[in-house]
């Protein structure tokens, strides 16, 4: 009795206002489904941007200590303890409860990024304020040492599992990029940390700060090209709007700043406004992609349209397997019978 | 055996003893969780081909769970249909959408033989028009209206994202297999509001923290029926042990489908789907976007061994790139 579903896309009148075509998919009334992050503007990406540039500093400055450059060792120190406290200054400040900040240690998940992430944050900043504090007073320079190599262990992991934390949401431009995000993350981490030490020392003491800034460059450059042209639909705020600003500015700045280098990196002008565009290139690319996830969280038709995709695929997987299982059609060449 | 497992799990797979947990089907998610004896999962059928928009299920949440107005302001129209909740979130836990759909006449989703309730009726004109006209012959002249209705809830998935990302365990599975925040735990991170693939839980702006359904938690341990389950004149939200719910529903749709109502489904009753099977799930008659729930979501840590992967991967790349720039030159 009931013909053909009144639902079916395919009426020939326009649907009607309430469940409108969203771009393509259906909505209801265009809310969102997915509901937006909640975590604060400029304290979460700030935090991002520092948390990395902290990271990519420490493991510089270990690597300095080790090659006997004491100089260059003791400002990476000063950059990564001042960038981990201000990551964590920041992420207690977002907490929705920050005098309950202490809860973070009641466990540890492996299934929360924020979880593994405290219990790396927590010794990370820990350690580089205590390396960072022997080299500023000359108190247990030994302890302070070991205290630096260590922060300098923990410094790739804390450039890389705000990725993870990020991935692991269901926001589609976020957790699609699950594959590309943590080395975009890397890349730019290990620039901002190249940035800092270009800023804090002269030229002829920054020769791995400048190379660091290189190899960064292309890594940052090469992943986040990866996310905003793989992604197809999904990647479109990375692609468009304000995010999509923030992450061209990124590309120019890192790009300019490298070409800097290549050619004026031994002058102390160029080396400056090198390290000032990288940090800002590092700031631009995490409120890029942290402003990309709230517009991918926004807007139904990028949680509708790749689903749909989804099951589609799965239903003409499901009827060429059941073809294919079928008597006689083994050799026969797909196709309705 | 189990030493032999952990053995192989930590030198060939780093995280395949997580993964099994973390999506897929799972036939007790309270014993997986560690609880030893738990009683039966319980959990929502919600019939949305029976419900009436009455939205006594939001009033009797809001009563019993003491929760805050949706909004601060005076009441705000959303002016789109009856509906002016709009969504689930920290301050509804019931949420009633209402959908009006013009449709070929005559296939208003309603049963052949109406039944005469004595309920009042159109003026004759109008009622002669509409229902006997050919339906969907010319898509234009000849139109009907459909309403749908649907009380929306968290959905107590079997492999919740919200409570597997918690970073301070405020988020637990209780004995009934059901999510709940606990209050006094939660520090308002904000984790679970981007995890849920249904967007069911949000931030109560005021306070700070994370809330959501609780299914009633306070009620099932004095043997009564969640507040909405228990406020519905239609029976449209059953409650029950999940696996008979699951039945029911079964046999529903059955009925439904010999009926005519071609169009009805279920929503979040397969345990094979992303989330494992939602612990409340719906009959629906129309595709679940049209309601605002999400046409195929997935746990997000169904991915989180690949996340974790790529996340070390990235670390080594970027340990790697810090040694490379102390190759060369001083």
């Amino acid at each position: 009795m009931t013909t053909a579903p009144p639902t079916a896309r395919t009426g020939a009148q326009p649907r009607d206002r309430d469940t409108a075509d969203v771009s393509g998919s259906r909505s209801y009334y265009g809310r969102p489904i997915l509901k937006e992050p909640t975590w604060l503007v400029p304290d979460v990406p700030g935090y991002l941007f520092l948390g990395g540039m902290a990271g990519a500093s420490a493991s510089l400055a270990a690597l300095a200590d080790l090659e006997g450059r004491p100089e260059l060792a003791a400002r990476g120190r000063y950059a990564a303890a001042g960038g981990a406290l201000a990551s964590v200054g920041l992420l207690i400040h977002d907490l929705g409860r920050p005098e309950r900040f202490l809860h973070m240690l009641r466990v540890i998940k492996p299934t929360s990024p924020l979880s593994v992430g405290t219990w790396i944050l927590g010794p990370f900043t820990a350690l580089s304020c205590a390396a960072a504090a022997s080299d500023a007073t000359g108190i247990w320079r030994p302890a302070g040492r070991l205290a630096g190599l260590a922060a300098g262990l923990l410094g790739p992991a804390m450039s890389t599992y705000t990725a993870a934390l990020l991935t692991d949401t269901a926001v589609p431009a976020w957790h699609e990029a699950r594959a590309e995000l943590p080395f975009v993350f890397a890349g730019s981490a290990l620039t901002s940390g190249a940035g800092a030490a270009l800023l804090l020392n002269p030229p002829e003491r920054a020769a791995p700060a400048r190379r660091l800034a290189l190899i960064g460059a292309g890594l940052e450059l090469g992943a986040t090209r990866l996310v905003t042209r793989r992604l197809g639909l999904v990647g479109e705020p990375y692609r468009t709007g304000r995010p999509g600003r923030l992450l061209r500015t990124a590309e120019v700045l890192t790009a300019g700043a490298a070409g800097l280098l290549a050619v004026a990196g031994r002058r102390r002008w160029a080396a400056a406004a090198a390290g000032a565009a990288l940090l800002a290139a590092g700031a631009c690319t995490r409120f890029g992609v942290f402003e990309a996830g709230r517009v991918s969280a926004r807007d139904p038709k990028y949680v509708v349209a790749p689903q749909r995709a989804r099951l589609a695929a799965r239903a003409e997987a499901a009827r060429r397997e059941a073809d294919g299982a079928a008597p006689g059609a083994a050799g026969a060449p797909a196709g309705p019978g | 055996m189990t030493a032999d497992r952990t053995e192989q799990s930590a030198s060939e797979a780093p995280m395949e003893w997580l993964s099994a947990s973390l999506a897929g089907p799972l036939a007790d998610p309270a014993t997986d969780a560690g609880h030893p004896h738990p009683p039966e999962r319980v959990g929502f059928f919600t019939d949305t081909s029976v419900c009436i928009g009455c939205k006594a299920c939001e009033v009797a949440c809001k009563e019993w769970n003491l929760v805050p107005p949706t909004r601060d302001e005076a009441p705000d129209l959303l002016g789109t249909s009856f509906d002016n909740t709009g969504e689930l979130s920290a301050n509804s836990w019931r949420h009633v959408a209402f959908v009006e759909q013009r449709v070929p006449a005559g296939t208003g989703g309603r049963p052949a033989e109406a039944v005469d309730l004595g309920m009042p009726q159109p003026p004759p004109a109008e009622r002669d028009r509409a229902p006997e006209a050919a339906p969907g012959a010319d898509g234009g002249a000849a139109e009907g209206v459909r309403w749908l209705m649907s009380s929306d809830v968290c959905k107590h998935c079997t492999h919740a994202a919200c409570l597997d990302v918690c970073p301070t365990g405020a988020l637990f599975r209780t004995e009934y297999g059901t999510v709940v925040v606990q209050e006094d735990i939660c520090n308002g991170c904000g984790y679970c509001i981007p995890a849920c693939p249904y967007g069911v839980i949000g931030k109560r702006e005021d306070d700070g923290r994370a809330f959501k359904c609780t299914l009633c938690y306070d009620r099932l341990g004095s043997g009564l029926e969640p507040a909405c389950a228990t406020a519905c004149p239609t029976d449209s939200i059953q409650f029950g042990p999940l696996e008979e719910l699951r039945e029911r529903a079964n046999a529903r749709l059955e009925r439904l489908h010999e009926a005519g109502t071609a169009e009805a489904r279920l929503y979040g009753a397969d345990p094979g789907d992303g989330v494992g099977g939602a612990g409340a799930f719906f009959l629906l008659l129309d595709e679940p976007e049209v309601y605002g729930l999400p046409p195929d979501p997935v746990v997000t840590t169904r991915d989180l061994p690949d996340i974790w992967r790529h996340a070390a991967l990235a670390a080594g790349v970027a340990a790697a790139a810090v040694a490379a720039a102390f190759l060369g030159r001083r």
